[in-house]
């Protein structure tokens, strides 16, 4: 699908061996994953698999308790806050419920963080934002508040504010959810033109196979906290591992009753 | 970084060279709109373009905004393909004047 590179300078994304912890229940365990310059990589599983979870340590949010994250060649953990503001400009994030402040307008939303982080003319700052929301048609809607837009136009104003700064790295996190099927791959297709015209890598987390298949180059499969495969849409269609069959036809698992743990939890404690 | 302007035929030919970003954006800024309100006409020669960004862009769209509201000529020349996709993403490529070469350009009448 696409002509993504290793590029001289080595993958923009890469997770080692990345272990989280909630207190004593292991989300994450041992993670390993890379993202090529240009690529969509579409990390998938289910509900409680730790996708949303691996988000948040690719975003940051959170120190890993073991491994590491590196984005372009520097460990995030290991970042002075300077030098975590400077790699925070090449990294945009849309997220799921779009998080646009509703005290804005959707322009002055988009402008935010152009004001936030540069000194740019006010005038070349609102040329900017506008244009990005000519990509993401909303032109003519910068007046409005967030109240005012459908979930749709949400999402794609919080698009607009995520590129507004040329971002090397986008992330989304469920792009597709709450959307009914035509705006949902309305946005898939925005997603790919944003990609091919800017040729800045993606990375998209997501549950829904659809909106997967259409624009991931590659799939990382996780499955209670642990990679199950990674490969391009084709190799996790025609894969016969039956985990990741169970993910793709949406089987549940069924569960494997250990007779001696069960009673336990049910009797434990009890007089 | 100082873009440079050349004077020919009347035009005042601004050449921008290499990545056009945040950090340059301004200097670009500036030195097109300080030869649109000397009332000249300008081509913007893109063709050493490795990368242009959205402020790059949008000082362009200033410039462009400018001419018109002015009656001045503003197009821009040797679009490299990764600025011509920029300004695809945006629809840019159908407002602005584009030529092929500076001599289109020149010959164009800007």
């Amino acid at each position: 699908m696409s002509a993504c590179v290793e590029s001289a300078v080595g993958p923009v994304i890469e997770v080692e061996d990345l272990v989280a912890c909630y207190g004593n229940q292991r989300i994450l365990d041992r993670v390993s994953l890379t993202v090529r310059q240009g690529e969509i990589m579409v990390i998938m599983g289910g509900s409680g698999s730790g996708k949303s979870t691996l988000l948040r340590y690719l975003l940051g949010l959170r120190r890993p308790d073991s491994g590491a994250v590196r984005i372009f060649g520097k460990d995030i953990a290991r970042l002075s806050s300077a030098e975590w503001r400077e790699l925070r400009k090449k990294m945009g994030v849309s997220f799921q419920g779009g998080a646009l402040f509703s005290s804005m307008t959707v322009g002055d939303n988009v402008c935010m963080p152009l004001r936030e982080h540069t000194r740019l003319d006010e005038k070349t700052i609102r040329i900017m934002s506008r244009m990005k929301l000519e990509v993401v048609n909303l032109a003519g809607f910068e007046h409005l508040m967030p109240a005012q837009l459908s979930g749709g136009m949400i999402k794609r104003a919080a698009l607009a504010r995520a590129i507004v700064m040329d971002p090397s790295v986008l992330f989304f996190d469920e792009p597709s959810a709450g959307l009914d099927p035509v705006v949902a791959a309305d946005l898939d297709r925005l997603i790919l033109r944003i990609r091919d015209a800017l040729r800045v890598s993606i990375v998209v987390v997501t549950h829904e196979l659809e909106s997967a298949f259409a624009i991931a180059d590659r799939i990382a499969l996780l499955d209670h906290g642990r990679i199950l495969m990674v490969g391009s849409v084709d190799e996790v269609q025609r894969s016969d591992n039956q985990r990741v069959r169970n993910l793709l036809t949406r089987t549940s698992e069924e569960q494997v009753v250990d007779v001696e743990e069960y009673l336990c939890r049910l009797t434990e404690g009890v007089e | 970084m100082a873009f440079p302007v050349e004077d020919k035929h009347g035009f005042s030919v601004i050449t921008l060279k290499g990545e056009v970003d945040l950090k340059n954006s301004p200097d670009a800024r500036k030195v097109i709109l300080n030869n649109l309100k000397k009332r000249r006409h300008v081509l913007v020669d893109l063709s050493g373009v490795e990368y242009i960004d959205s402020s790059g862009v949008a000082s362009l769209v200033e410039g462009l905004q400018y001419a018109r509201s002015n009656d001045l000529g503003f197009s821009l020349v040797g679009v490299s393909e990764a600025a011509m996709n920029v300004l695809r993403l945006a629809r840019l490529d159908q407002v602005f004047r584009i030529y092929a070469s500076l001599e289109d350009g020149l010959h164009g009448g800007g």
